[in-house]
This record gives structure tokens, C-alpha cells and sequence, in this order.
């Protein structure tokens, strides 16, 4: 790591090819000799991140935090300055998702840290790694209500892993290399640490030990032996199993282990949303994601399932719905790495806590014989047949926004990474891209925030581009409302020369709660009527990115061409159909199999 | 868009688009035409609130009971704020919550009286054992020794009687002043509440009361993995 260390980094670098881009093929070396010498607590601080592998960071820099920022003058991170802290923290979200890595956001006290609670709060909802630096007043103003003082530990608490107050220069290092390494320790989650500036302007000369996470908290991988002994008996016996993948597997790298499992045994496959990609939709055994707006064949299947094999997931209301019409023939067989997670929603007959690749392989090994599920899978592929995802394009309403989503699917490799901000555009998003890798979609599932889709796109890019993947696409697909809640991190992309392309489908609505508002409150619009956006093109190029606006078919194709080949960020404003609505559905707290065809059916 | 608006658009996987302006274009059933909700197979069983499937013969649900959950954590900051937090937000029904030192240096031992079903006291002792300053949570086995102080003014009317009755429930007299008389008073939940009951014909006018505290009866531990009598042996959360 030394050897670029010695390359300064500035926010407004001129050369958007990062010099770090161009050491992406070199193993960071974790082993390695520890941080070199440090002389205060901020240099411990950047010496514990780079000695724990940390690359990236995003941040807003400010008051309390300008030490730490001024020790990664000299440091190899890469530094990508946020135009607003939730900015960072959804960006240093989404880097951890692309990356695998811990994403890692900084920001000064106060405001700093309060505007990046909603993505510290996300990236928790999700089981994302994640590790917030926060600067704190000078210890001894903490509790007199000082400037810019807040109680970030407090604020933080409930939506993070663990978090800290360093209380000391001397011991800061290992703090914050704990905390970093706390974040990916069994199941993923945001850690914090919070710096007081008189810790980080003390003088040290105490560099951080290796990092490693506190005692107790990395748990063994293996199930119980017995346990997966009688979850396999149940496999086998099963005529109806179903396999549910969620976003623990992609969090384990098990794709390859799940793949494994379901095609050795021929047993159908679903996801949750955050498993989107665990599995390959394309897969004749792959009935797609269940849940709210899931396809009508993947809730059919886990409503008349026997056997539900359940991994890396924590049955989340948005999947169950009713949880007394959940699966509810099913034995299920629950993988997971958090026991809390066991029987906390829906009762665990076969709980196996453990990594979910590790366990799938434990299953794989002991299941002896494939279930008889021949006709359970000719079912199945009924279902399909029965409720495809379609959508109708007369010739007298404006474009469908599922039109446009599969037109950039058609443009695009299978290792293109989508990222969305919240809403309708969202399910089209999920719905109309036939996903086949993890780590390609990137969204805010549990949180549900609007704005996460444009820094999470600058996070997925940044996070490409350090893997040395400069030629996958990154493509953003944002509502109108979520794009003006975080469109100033477009400044960021331009600055950083970031290779986005960004389809916002406009339809000049919050339009999830104009469908709800049709459904649910007799058409009332309150406060879902978004006729005043701006002109979303222009705005683009005001920023410096590539602004087009498209509201007919036959200019969709060349629009999504234009974009994804210009080099640099681009924003592409279609104006869909307001009225269109996102369909399957499952009313909340409904029953999974009873999923809404049409708009009479609510 | 005008004419045939099929032809200008690029073929999309799956070919989703079901353009009702081109026939045959899609012959795949469109939403419309899909079976309705009622039209469905719908499984007969069912599951209750905690997401246990129901036997259709016999109805199970879970009664909420009393439990004592103890915990020893370290004794850093914060940790009770973790841990009444994660009570509340989780809205587990808690009576009482008390802290205190144990025999090891830098751990405390947190005593909880709770009101949960089965699953809901493993819920608080799965999700208390995440925290990080947790070391080891578990139930007090059945037969735990509870006790619980109490403090008990009353109006000094009649202070012969308020001793009398004091000695009845081996209680103390920790002040006594012209128009007050302070009780101490320890002892199981039930015996507690008995002692108010003989007070208040005198007029209780403050009372502060500790909640329960427990250990576990003869040698076993009191938290999952605790070892009693080893002061300063390190005690680990996969104990």
C-alpha cells in the first residue's frame, strides 16, 4: 500500500482516471506488515483503514472531522467528496454491495452526522457493511450542547451493528479497525465510530494492531450436523419444495452454492427482492421474486409450497404478507447466520444457522435423493404460462416505463449494474430486467428510501472501476420524485467523470402513492401530484452530464444508445404513462397468493 | 407513435410488450385475462401471529408468561441505554429492569422481568445476545431466588401500629419522624405486595421499589456459560 501512498489526492482532481484505478488488479495486502508510524489519532485512524483494506471512502468534510480528513491527504484511499452526506452514506452503500468490501462514509458532527442517518439506517434494513466515521465536538464540550454537537451514538444506536465513541488517540486505531471489520462479521451491518476532534489532534505514536472483530460476533459457518441430517430428510420427502433465496446468499458470495443446491436437486427457485441475482431468472427452475409486486408465479409457488427452503432471508411483511397465508403448508427449512432471525417472523421447523454458502454445501452433500417433484415443477411452469409479466402498449396511451427498462436490458450485458431509487420505477426495474449475476442490483429494499438511486450509481461506478471493471455499464433507473431528492450527487458524477447513465421515468407523480391513492383512498391525489418538476434534461446539462428527453416509442432506442455510449454521465428523461400502475400485486398484510392482476382486482 | 407501433421498437428479452395494436404479437395471456384471486387454488392452512402454522385440529397459541432474564454484560457506556433500547423498540412487555456489579471487574449483571410468549422471551434473549456488550443472556431457570427492595412511607399516625405490622413482613424502619414513618421492606414478588396491602390502611404516601434481582438456585449459572465463584474468568458469547 505504500507505494501509492505517496500520491496526494484532491477532490477536484482534473483527471478522472483515478490513479487507483490503475492499481485495481493488485491484491490489497491485508496480511501485511502493520500501518506504518503515525504521530496523532487521525493518522491512526486512516493507517487502520488502509491496514484493513479500505480503498474508498465518501464523505463531506467539515469542523470536527477536517483532521481525519487532513491525514488522507497522504493516504492511498481514495477520497470522493459527496455533494450531501446521505450522499455518502448511500454511495459508500452501494460500493459495498458491488465491491463485497465494507463501504466506508465520513462526515463532521452535527448535521454531518445526522444527514447520514437515512443511509446508515438503509444500509442496516439491508445487512450492508458499512462503516461511518463521524467527527464529535472535543471531548470535553460533549453534553454542554456545543456547536454542531450531536449525540451521534445515540442517534445511531438503533440502526446500527455496534457503535462507538473513541475515547482515547491512543487506542482510536484499533477502534475503528474493530469496527470496520465488526461490519462484515457474520451477518453484514453498519458500525460507526465517533471522533472527537481533541482524540484525532492528539498526539500518538501507538499504530493500530491488525483489525479483527470483537470476541463472539464471527460465528462459526457450519450448521449443526443434525440439524441439516433432518432438514435433508424433510428435502427429500418433499412433492412440492421451493427454494427462497435472499439477500444473505449474494452477502455470502453463495450464488454458486445455491445454483448448485437447486439444480442438483431440481427444485424450483424464488428470491426476495435483496436476492435478486442470486439465481439466474432465465433459469427454466427460477420462477423469479415473491413478495408485494413479485410475480404471480413465484407467489403462487410459495403459497403451495410443502417445503420451503428458506436462505438468507428474514421474511420481511413486503415478501409475506399476511404471515397466516404464508407458505402455509410448508415445512420450513431456515438458513441463516443470525439465530434472531430463526422463528422471529415465520416459525423455523428446520432452523440451520450458518453461512448460507456453507450450509447450502452441507445440503447439497446430504440430501441423497432429489425430491419427486416432477409435477410440483410442470406446476410451476404452468404458473408461468398463467400470469407472465406483461404489459399492454396501445397506440393511444404514452410510453410504458416497462418498456423502457427492457429496452436498456436489451442494450446491456448481463454484468450491467442497476441501482433505483424507490417507487413504481423501482418494481419495473426489478420486474422487467431478467437478472442473472448478484452484486447487479442495487437497491433500497428494507428502508424503502427515495434518493438512494443516483449516489448509489456514483457508489457502484466508483466501486466497478476500482475492481478494474471499467467496461461494465452502471445504469441508474430513478423516479421523478426520488431523483430530486439526491440529484445534486450528479455534480459528483460529472466531476469524478463517472460512467452512468440515469433513465428517470417520469410520470410526473409520486407514483406509488398515486396508485395507492387510486386504490386505497378513492382517487384523492394529496400532495402525489408532481406536475412541477423541472425539465430534468436541462438540468443535466447545467450540471455538465448528457441531458435527453424522450416521450415517444421509436425514440427509445436511440436514446438508451446515446446514453450508455457517451462517456460520462447522462441522464435520460422519459416521460412514461402516469396512469400506469405496477402490477402483479399483493394489497399489504394480504394474502400471497391472492397477488392483484388488475386494478379491479384491489 | 403512429401506424403499426411494434415496428419501431427493438425486440426486448422475453418480449414482454403485449401491444393490443398488433395482434399476435404476444399471445401470452395479459393481465387482464389472468385468473382473478377468487378464480385461484388457495391452500387451506393457516398460520398464527408468531408464524407457527396452526394444526387444524388442535389450536395452539402461545400464553405469555413471567420470566427472569439475566444478562452479563461489560460495564461500558452505554450498555443499558443498548439494551433498554432494544426493548422498547422491539416492544417487548417489560416489568422490570435492575443493574448492578458482579464478582468480575468491568462486567454487570442486568436482571429483567419480562411478560412474553415462548418465542417472544427467545426473541429478547436472541436479540440481546447481538448487542456487543452483552457477554452471555439467557432465562433464570425456574426456580430462580428472586428478591426485590422496597421502600415504603407511610403517615405516622399510629407509629406502634406501623411497627407492628413492619415486623410482620420482616421489615425495617429506616426513618421515622413525627409525620413519617420509612419502611424497608425485601422479599419476593408476591410477599411485596401482600406488605403494601397491610399498609395502606395507614396511608402510603411515597413508595420506590427496586424491582426483582435474581440468581439461579445452587450451582448452576445464573447466565448461560456463567461460572460462579471464578472471579475475573473470562465468560465468551458463544457460551
Amino acid at each position: 500500500m505504500s507505494d501509492t501512498a505517496a500520491q496526494p489526492r484532491e477532490d477536484d482532481a482534473e483527471d478522472g482516471d483515478d490513479p487507483t484505478a490503475a492499481d485495481a488488479d493488485d491484491p490489497v495486502d491485508t496480511d501485511g506488515p502493520a500501518a506504518g508510524s503515525v504521530s496523532t489519532g487521525a493518522e491512526s485512524v486512516v493507517a487502520a483503514l488502509e491496514a484493513a483494506g479500505a480503498q474508498t471512502a465518501f464523505g463531506v468534510q467539515g469542523g470536527a472531522i477536517m483532521p481525519v480528513y487532513d491525514a488522507l491527504y497522504d493516504s492511498s484511499i481514495r477520497h470522493v467528496t459527496m455533494a450531501h452526506e446521505q450522499g455518502a452514506s448511500h454511495a459508500a452503500d452501494a460500493y459495498g454491495v458491488v465491491a463485497g468490501e465494507p463501504g466506508l462514509c465520513l462526515a463532521t458532527s452535527g448535521p454531518g452526522a445526522t444527514n447520514l442517518v437515512t443511509g446508515i439506517a438503509d444500509a442496516d434494513m439491508d445487512s450492508d457493511a458499512m462503516l461511518a466515521l463521524t467527527g464529535q465536538v472535543p471531548t470535553e464540550f460533549v453534553g454542554n450542547d456545543a456547536f454542531q454537537e450531536t449525540d451521534t451514538v445515540g442517534v445511531t444506536r438503533p440502526i446500527t451493528k455496534h457503535n462507538y465513541f473513541a475515547n482515547g488517540a491512543d487506542s482510536v486505531g484499533d477502534t475503528v479497525g474493530e469496527a470496520f471489520e465488526l461490519s462484515r462479521a457474520g451477518r453484514p451491518g453498519p458500525t460507526l465510530v465517533d471522533l472527537p476532534k481533541d482524540v484525532t489532534q492528539a498526539e500518538t505514536d501507538e499504530t493500530p494492531g491488525p483489525a479483527t472483530p470483537p470476541a463472539g460476533t464471527d460465528p462459526d459457518p457450519n450448521a449443526d450436523a443434525d440439524a441439516v441430517e433432518e432438514a435433508a430428510r424433510a428435502i427429500e420427502a418433499a412433492e412440492r419444495p421451493v427454494c427462497l433465496f435472499g439477500g444473505g446468499v449474494i452477502k455470502a458470495d453463495a450464488s454458486d452454492a445455491a445454483r448448485t443446491f437447486a439444480r442438483t436437486y431440481g427444485i424450483p427457485v424464488t428470491t426476495t427482492m435483496p436476492g435478486i441475482g442470486s439465481f439466474p431468472e432465465d433459469d427454466d427452475l427460477c420462477l423469479s421474486w415473491a413478495g408485494m409486486h413479485g410475480t404471480g408465479y413465484a407467489n403462487m409457488a410459495i403459497t403451495h409450497t410443502d417445503c420451503l427452503i428458506a436462505v438468507g432471508t428474514r421474511f420481511d411483511d413486503r415478501l409475506t404478507g399476511g404471515i397466516d397465508t404464508f407458505a402455509p403448508e410448508a415445512e420450513v427449512v431456515h438458513v441463516d447466520i443470525d439465530p434472531a432471525e430463526i422463528s422471529k417472523n415465520v416459525h423455523a421447523d428446520y432452523p440451520l444457522i450458518g453461512d448460507a454458502g456453507r450450509v447450502l454445501d452441507q445440503l447439497t452433500a446430504a440430501v441423497r435423493e432429489a425430491p419427486d417433484a416432477e409435477a410440483w415443477r410442470e406446476r410451476c411452469a404452468e404458473w408461468k404460462e398463467t400470469y407472465p409479466l406483461t404489459y399492454a402498449t396501445p397506440d393511444d396511451e404514452p410510453l410504458k416505463p416497462q418498456f423502457v427498462v427492457e429496452a436498456f436490458d436489451e442494450a446491456t450485458d448481463d454484468d450491467t449494474i442497476v441501482t433505483t431509487g424507490v417507487g413504481q420505477h423501482q418494481m419495473w426495474a426489478s420486474q422487467y430486467w431478467t437478472y442473472s449475476e448478484p452484486r447487479t442490483w442495487v437497491s433500497s429494499h428494507g428502508l424503502g428510501t427515495m434518493g438512494y438511486g443516483v449516489p448509489a450509481a456514483v457508489g457502484a461506478r466508483v466501486a466497478a472501476d476500482t475492481m478494474g471493471e471499467q467496461d461494465r455499464d452502471v445504469v441508474c433507473f430513478d423516479g421523478d420524485g426520488s431523483f430530486l431528492m439526491t440529484m445534486q450527487e450528479l455534480s459528483v458524477a460529472v466531476r469524478e467523470d463517472l460512467d452512468i447513465t440515469i433513465a428517470v421515468l417520469n410520470n410526473e407523480y409520486i407514483g406509488m402513492v398515486r396508485q395507492w391513492q387510486d386504490a386505497f383512498y378513492e382517487g384523492r391525489h394529496m400532495a402525489s401530484d408532481y406536475t412541477w418538476m423541472p425539465e430534468f434534461d436541462k438540468l443535466a446539462e447545467a450540471f455538465g452530464a448528457l441531458g435527453l428527453r424522450v416521450d415517444d416509442y421509436d425514440e427509445v432506442a436511440p436514446a438508451v444508445e446515446e446514453g450508455l455510449d457517451y462517456d460520462g454521465p447522462a441522464v435520460i428523461d422519459f416521460h412514461v404513462d402516469p396512469e400506469e400502475n405496477v402490477l402483479p400485486m399483493v394489497p399489504s398484510g394480504g394474502a400471497n397468493g391472492k397477488f392483484a392482476t388488475a386494478e379491479d382486482q384491489l | 407513435m403512429s401506424g403499426d407501433s411494434s415496428d419501431s421498437r427493438p425486440a426486448t428479452d422475453g418480449g414482454s410488450a403485449s401491444d393490443t395494436g398488433a395482434p399476435g404479437a404476444d399471445s401470452r395471456p395479459a393481465p387482464s385475462e389472468q385468473p382473478a384471486p377468487e378464480e385461484r387454488d388457495h391452500p387451506e392452512g393457516r398460520r398464527n401471529l408468531e408464524g407457527i402454522r396452526i394444526d387444524p385440529v388442535v389450536e395452539a397459541e402461545h400464553e405469555s408468561r413471567r420470566a427472569v432474564i439475566s444478562a452479563l454484560v461489560e460495564d461500558e457506556p452505554g450498555v443499558l441505554a443498548r439494551v433498554s433500547g432494544l426493548v422498547s423498540r422491539r416492544q417487548f412487555n417489560i416489568e422490570s429492569l435492575t443493574v448492578g456489579p458482579t464478582t468480575v471487574d468491568g462486567h454487570s449483571r442486568i436482571t429483567m422481568v419480562v411478560e412474553e410468549t415462548d418465542p417472544g422471551i427467545d426473541q429478547i434473549e436472541k436479540q440481546m445476545a447481538k448487542l456487543k456488550p452483552v457477554i452471555s443472556v439467557g432465562e433464570v431457570a425456574g426456580d430462580a431466588v428472586t428478591s426485590e427492595l422496597v421502600l415504603l412511607k407511610v403517615e405516622a399516625d399510629d407509629p406502634a401500629a406501623v411497627h407492628a405490622v413492619s415486623e410482620m413482613y420482616d421489615g425495617r424502619t429506616v426513618d421515622a419522624g413525627p409525620e413519617t414513618i420509612t419502611v424497608e421492606l425485601t422479599g419476593d414478588n408476591a410477599s411485596i405486595d401482600n406488605a403494601i396491602g397491610a399498609f395502606e390502611r395507614f396511608g402510603i404516601v411515597e413508595i420506590a421499589r427496586t424491582g426483582p434481582t435474581a440468581l439461579a438456585r445452587g450451582n448452576t449459572p445464573t447466565a448461560p456459560g456463567e461460572k460462579p465463584g471464578t472471579a475475573g474468568e473470562p465468560t465468551t458469547h458463544d457460551d
